[in-house]
């Protein structure tokens, strides 16, 4: 038992408590689209566009965004299941590529994806699916660490270990994905919309789940979701991503109560209301996200903020911090009294 | 109530057989007023797509077995069948999905396809069908409805294709719309206007909608009454706000809980335990009763009384009838 504990043990913290778990600065992830007889590059996505953030020890990250934001992209460049076109991380001051190797962050990073089923193999039991990463990294008793998380994240080992996965529920699947995510004794577990594929009440239980094991075993979270009242109650800071670029990043509670930026404030706004004598009467914004394959000129929300003038189609706002709190960053030119919006003048001149 | 209901289940229970025998509805008596918009919510498995699906008489007869009635504007929709069961769907009732890229033909242009429908239901020529089919499109406001009256589906984008599919559903103005799940599929910013155009075209054209989600916060956008649906039955009926802000069955209670909206960061959430019960066996007791924190013998000794709390509020559920009565007394 002491033998596994010891292989279970989270790699030691190298860089002190203020150094962050990640930095990630300017990911770009640009991919080819090809059609015609020649099979010629006709377009580009740009899935991820010069993204850069922090995420701290101990902390949970929430990313929100629509579909074709970027940020499971995001998530994959962080773990390096695909490769980056530019920019670099950092995991606990080392830089990958040079100080460290991509076995070596996939032992301190991993990841948990929305369905459950497609992400274990039909043909392991769930005990060698949690067992596999262990053994392939040569750890001691990958069997018995199995059987211990298994336990951990509420799967009896003697009735679930030699189960198959489709003889158990969503929810229990879940927990398998986590239990083999923790199987490396990871510091940072990227968790990918983990819990919008289960029911509601066994959505909940899980997010008891996930809360316990972060308090147990010290770990880091990003966590990426569509559901703003799941991010409000699982993170600490919140992420919010449009068409490949950050616009708005903070506090979780300074973010739920002002939104710096237009899109942010719209997303928040689309939540539905939950009372009935008060409900939504305007849709926030007309129409679709725009296609990241050729995305907007200057800030690339212009097209659908009810705010844009001339400056923001001409120009990208930068990521700068708003109002008094130096945590809270947004990009947009109403924030920025130097870019020439009629708002930001205003705002400036009171 | 005195007019005829749109829609009236009696005792309907639906049983799929097979490998293995599946109770997916089991005694479920529900009904829908004239021009109502009723949100039928519940998890997977809970038999809400069943119920709709067994009202077009969508599902296939061989393997199902349907007992109970089901009643559209008084019409026994089980004694249906050939030429008048076509002209019942499409025309009287008509139906929604999550899926549009899968709900529409990707050969023919939009155009054409709600002109189909239009043809076939109204009897009139191709010109006046298209012009329905523009005028439908102007409705579920399509930008620029001429050009996309040529679209294919694969030219438009999610929340384009869904009001598409609106377009198409509504084109013969039935007094009935099923929405499955219409939303779900999208992103925050474009559910948000799909469900406004859907409360906004109930009004214009009277109809009455029964929308099954998933999700309590889309039901309590949308709808005039809720019905909460468990295990193939109903939990929990009654307006949206009675069931909002004073929920009966403590599976209602634990939705809303599940929700989050309003919960407390990092608190322990009062979650559910366990999961949903398989539906082999027809149910002879609570079929959430192995879940919940209030059981007690009562519950597992026959099926829940439905109790009745007034203003068309129902609960089915052992407390929620004890709870009733002792108030009736008192008052």
């Amino acid at each position: 038992m002491s033998k596994t504990e010891t292989d279970t043990t989270p790699a030691a913290d190298r860089g002190g408590p203020h150094q962050p778990l990640i930095i990630a600065s300017g990911l770009k992830k640009h991919f080819p689209v090809r059609s015609g007889l020649l099979n010629r590059q006709t377009a580009t996505v740009h899935a991820v566009d010069g993204v850069s953030f922090e995420v701290k020890k101990g902390e949970t990250l929430g990313i929100v965004g629509e579909s074709g934001c970027g940020k499971s992209t995001t998530a994959r460049l962080l773990i390096g299941l695909i490769e980056l076109d530019d920019g670099s991380i950092i995991f606990d001051g080392d830089k990958l590529g040079s100080d460290i190797s991509l076995k070596e962050l996939r032992r301190g990073v991993q990841m948990v994806f929305q369905d459950s089923y497609a992400s274990l193999n039909p043909r392991l039991t769930i005990l060698d699916s949690v067992a596999f990463g262990p053994k392939l990294h040569g750890l001691k008793d990958p069997a018995g660490i199995a059987r211990n998380l298994l336990g951990r994240v509420g799967l009896d080992p003697d009735r679930f270990a030699h189960r198959y996965p489709h003889e158990l529920s969503g929810g229990q699947r879940q927990r398998v994905n986590i239990a083999r995510a923790l199987a490396m004794s990871p510091r940072l577990v990227i968790l990918d919309e983990a819990v919008s594929a289960l029911d509601k009440s066994v959505e909940a239980q899980v997010l008891n789940l996930l809360n316990d094991l972060r308090e147990e075993l010290g770990l880091t979270y990003v966590f990426i979701s569509h559901d703003l009242n799941v991010v409000r109650y699982i993170s600490d800071r919140v992420l919010v991503m449009y068409l490949g670029e950050v616009v708005e990043v903070g506090p979780v509670e300074s973010i739920y109560e002002t939104q710096a930026h237009p899109y942010t404030a719209s997303l928040f706004a689309a939540m539905p209301s939950m009372d009935p004598d008060n409900r939504t009467e305007e849709p926030p914004l007309a129409g679709d996200p725009p296609n990241p394959i050729n995305p907007p000129s200057g800030c690339r929300f212009h097209t659908r903020c009810r705010f844009a003038e001339g400056v923001c189609a001409s120009r990208k706002p930068k990521l700068a911090t708003i109002g008094g709190d130096a945590d809270h960053l947004a990009a947009c030119h109403m924030h920025d009294a130097a870019s020439g919006h009629s708002l930001a003048l205003k705002e400036a001149a009171e | 109530m005195s007019a005829t209901p749109l829609v009236d289940f009696d005792h309907l229970k639906v049983r799929f057989k097979g490998d293995r025998t599946v109770h997916a509805i089991n005694g479920l008596t529900l009904s829908l007023g004239q021009g109502e918009m009723l949100g039928l919510l519940g998890e997977s498995g809970s038999g809400k797509s069943v119920t709709l699906k067994t009202l077009l008489r969508l599902l296939p007869p061989k393997r199902t077995e349907i007992e109970g009635s089901i009643r559209v504007n008084g019409t026994d929709i089980m004694s249906l069948s050939g030429r008048k069961l076509s002209a019942f769907r499409g025309s009287q009732v008509s139906m929604i999905f999550q899926e549009p890229a899968l709900a529409l033909d990707p050969v023919y242009t939009i155009g054409d396809q709600i002109a189909e429908t239009v043809m076939r239901h109204k009897g009139i020529s191709k010109t006046a069908a298209m012009d329905v089919a523009l005028d439908m499109l102007t409705r579920v406001r399509i930008p620029s409805p001429e050009r996309r009256l040529k679209a294919y589906p694969h030219e438009m984008s999610g929340g384009m294709r869904q009001r598409a599919m609106i377009a198409l559903a509504l084109s013969c103005r039935p007094k009935l719309l099923l929405a499955d799940e219409p939303t779900t599929a999208l992103d925050a910013t474009v559910q948000i206007q799909i469900l406004l155009l859907l409360r906004e075209l109930q009004k214009e054209f009277g109809m009455g909608v029964i929308f099954v989600t998933h999700d309590i916060g889309v039901a309590v956008e949308v709808s005039d009454r809720i019905a909460v649906m468990y295990a193939g039955n109903l939990v929990e009926t009654g307006t949206t706000r009675d069931v909002i802000k004073n929920p009966r069955h403590p599976y209602t209670r634990g939705l809303l809980a599940a929700n989050l909206h309003g919960a407390v960061k990092g608190a322990r959430l009062d979650a559910i335990p366990g999961s949903p019960p398989a539906l082999e066996t027809p149910p002879t007791a609570c079929s959430f009763a192995p879940r919940c924190a209030h059981v007690r013998p009562a519950c597992l000794a026959g099926l829940p009384p439905v109790a009745d709390l007034g203003n068309g509020h129902t609960a089915a559920c052992v407390l929620a009838a004890e709870h009733a009565s002792q108030e009736l007394k008192s008052a």
